[in-house]
């Protein structure tokens, strides 16, 4: 779930009350139900950089911040892990907003899977015979 | 038979016959996806049909014809005109007992074939490839998936769900690929099966239970293609490795639940009939008469310690020869360390400590940590402790994994014994 | 699981009748079936008891006593085995359910039995509740 940057959150204006307090239970919530993997608040982007390649094969420029709101600057992530794109969007969707910010926008999107335990399992497969291998070195 | 033995039963029969039903349903709708759901349907109505009027003499042909008559009425209904359906437009009669026994002996083989090509289709992601493997090939449950991975099986279903929409939004074929397509997708194929195989081999300890399940289930595939894939010999090379490696299952962990590595391993309790097949498909892939590959290889040098009747009776000539033609066929720094240790059985670690040096050259290899692990072995071999305890020391730095952190870092404290006495 | 499905022995097998052609097929079929579903491991036929040898124990702590076939008593013999690797009891039914009629005038008789298998694994209290464990999370997981 992306959060998109404000003006307000450009600002660095700090989030009204009523929302701060309403996010607490909202993301204990979701660590409670085990689905919050990952949640990070990023800092306004005038302390960010861009880096840029302008041209093809040529060197990266460096932009300093601030940038402007309307190019889809983002302000917080979560992670969630949702069985279905119905339960995602429920969730988005509970989230609080707070009160009179002007357009507020949530994105949602869907994170290329990975499954951590899976390596080559020919490389992983030789690694072992070489510690079989190592360990006949040392005792034979 | 109570209500539930019957279910049992049938859960059994399902087992058998659900990879050939798919297979060969997948050949009429040209539909994967499809294919599952009707087969699941005639499951279903075999779940209701056979408890009170007694399972049929030929369940895997009745599961059939029941699927097929469920296909055209779905088509009949929905009025599909897809050029896709056209075949099963064609073949309106509907298989007679016979007509199945008789595809069961011939097509169906193919079908599977077909199938696990289809499944194993690279574009399809590896998780997608693996989990639909385990489903339509095997039989498994979400469920049961998922629990070997260790995933959640919401996650799985999703994975398998999306898997089957991908094959068929882009129209992936149900072929067996020609000329020079076949090897590559072919070592796809055998990909997912070692994958399998070594997901379940490789948890030993730590926070992995151990998923026998997966390496049967791999070994059945692998066994199944053998026989439908007969003239290529990777697929005898990986069931041969697999039917090795899976000999040792049972003494590669001691009661305690920590690995036990193949030198300490109990020989005696190897199991013999594994072995034995494993060192036939090992002949059969030797016969067809091509240059072994790497799993043929793989295979073979595994074979050389099942032939040791002890491990000080290895053949290390033959293992370092083994290795230099896996290294041709399978260029890697990992094979390259293999084969320097078994030269060094072989020939004395001056001669194994060569290949490590020229290896120690490469600038890309400088963060490998398993290159001065081994060059500390050798160190030690040759009585060279205080190189060894800088080797060890340096691999130690450049791991990740604490516990092999450890063991480096306990290596290099003996080294430092091994000066002072 | 390893299953055994045994095929005991008839009158005609320990009179050295072989089987009829019809039935040397079936079966023949039969094997192949399981080779192609990947559960067979190992079959084997055996020759009659008449080319059999007893070793038995009669007194405890005392010496064998060796007797060379043949054996009388055809129903307690064997004739043949064929070991298969399933998935549950159930399949192994299934499968020796499938086997053709072994004698066909009578006598056919399999008989199905687990093979014992040393399973460190399953006899490991400390690593079966590592198991109980990580299934729990796995299921909480889900349910979340």
């Amino acid at each position: 779930m992306i959060i998109k940057a404000t003006e307000y959150s450009e600002a660095g204006l700090a989030d009204g009350k009523d929302y701060r307090e309403a996010m607490i239970p909202y993301k204990k919530s979701l660590a409670k139900k085990g689905v919050l993997l990952a949640d990070e608040e990023l800092q306004p982007s005038s302390t960010g950089l861009r880096i840029t390649y302008p041209k093809k094969g040529g060197k990266p420029q460096v932009l300093a911040g601030p940038f402007p709101v309307n190019q889809d600057l983002i302000i917080e992530y979560m992670v969630i892990n949702a069985s279905a794109e119905d339960e995602a969007l429920n969730l988005a969707l509970r989230m609080p907003v707070p009160k009179a910010r002007g357009k507020y926008e949530i994105e949602l999107r869907r994170l290329k899977e990975k499954l951590e335990s899976i390596q080559d399992p020919g490389i992983k497969a030789i690694e072992a015979s070489l510690q079989d291998h190592l360990n006949m070195l040392k005792k034979i | 038979m109570s209500l539930s033995n019957t279910h049992r039963t049938i859960d059994a029969i399902w087992r058998i016959e659900s990879a050939k039903l798919i297979a060969g349903l997948t050949r009429i709708v040209q539909d994967v996806g499809l294919a599952e759901d009707l087969a699941h349907d005639a499951l279903v109505i075999a779940l209701e049909k056979w408890p009170h009027a007694g399972i049929p003499d030929n369940p895997g042909a009745w599961l059939m014809t029941t699927a097929k008559r469920r296909a055209i009425d779905l088509l009949r209904r929905t009025k599909i005109r897809d050029q896709k359906y056209v075949e099963i437009a064609k073949n309106t009669d509907l298989y007679t007992v016979e007509d199945v026994d008789q595809v069961l002996d011939g097509e169906i083989g193919d079908d599977l074939l077909r199938l696990i090509f289809m499944t194993c289709h690279p574009v399809l992601s590896q998780e997608a490839r693996v989990a639909l493997t385990l489903r339509l090939l095997c039989g498994l449950t979400a469920e049961e998936i998922s629990r070997s991975f260790l995933v959640a099986e919401s996650t799985i279903a999703q994975r398998i769900v999306r898997a089957k929409r991908t094959l068929n939004e882009k129209n992936i074929p149900f072929e067996v690929p020609l000329g020079e397509e076949l090897n590559d997708r072919l070592s796809t194929v055998l990909e997912v099966i070692y994958l399998m195989f070594n997901e379940g081999y490789s948890a030993t300890s730590g926070e992995h239970w151990i998923r026998p399940l997966l390496c049967q289930e791999a070994l059945r595939l692998g066994r199944v293609l053998a026989q439908i894939a007969s003239n290529e010999p990777e697929v005898h090379g990986l069931v041969a490795l697999m039917e090795i490696q899976f000999s040792r299952f049972k003494t590669r962990v001691n009661s305690k639940g920590e690995p036990v590595l193949l030198m300490d391993q109990n020989r005696a309790q190897w199991d013999q009939l594994l072995i034995r097949r494993g060192l036939a498909a090992l002949e059969r892939s030797r016969k067809l008469g091509r240059s072994l590959g790497p799993y043929s290889l793989q295979a073979a040098i595994s074979a050389c310690h099942t032939q040791a009747p002890t491990p000080e009776e290895t053949d290390w000539p033959r293992i370092a020869a083994l290795y230099e033609a896996l290294s041709i066929v399978m260029p890697s720094p990992i094979v390259e360390l293999n084969r320097a240790v078994a030269i060094s059985m072989a020939f004395g670690p001056d001669i194994g400590i060569q290949i490590v040096n020229e290896l120690n050259a490469d600038p890309s290899l400088k963060k490998y940590h398993l290159l001065p692990s081994v060059r500390g072995d050798l160190l030690v071999k040759l009585g060279r402790y205080d190189e060894a305890r800088t080797e060890f020391k340096l691999a130690a730095s450049l791991t990740q994994n604490e516990r092999e952190q450890t063991l480096l870092l306990n290596r290099a404290m003996e080294c430092g014994e091994g000066t002072s006495t | 699981m390893r299953f055994m499905m045994i095929v005991k022995a008839t009158t005609d097998s320990e009179a050295g009748v072989l089987p009829s052609q019809e039935q040397f097929d079936a079966m023949q079929k039969y094997n192949e079936e399981l080779v192609k579903a990947g559960v067979l491991l190992a079959a084997d036929g055996l020759m009659s008891s008449s080319n059999g040898i007893r070793i038995s124990y009669p007194k405890a702590g005392g010496k064998p006593k060796i007797m060379d076939g043949p054996f009388t008593e055809a129903k307690e013999m064997i004739a043949g085995y064929t070991l298969i690797e399933v998935k549950s009891r159930e399949e192994a039914i299934e499968w020796a359910l499938r086997m053709p009629d072994p004698h066909g005038f009578g006598q056919g008789e399999i008989e199905l039995r687990q093979v014992f298998e040393v399973e460190e694994l399953t006899n490991n209290a400390e690593l079966l509740a590592k198991e109980t464990v990580l299934r729990k999370q796995v299921k909480e997981q889900k349910q979340a």
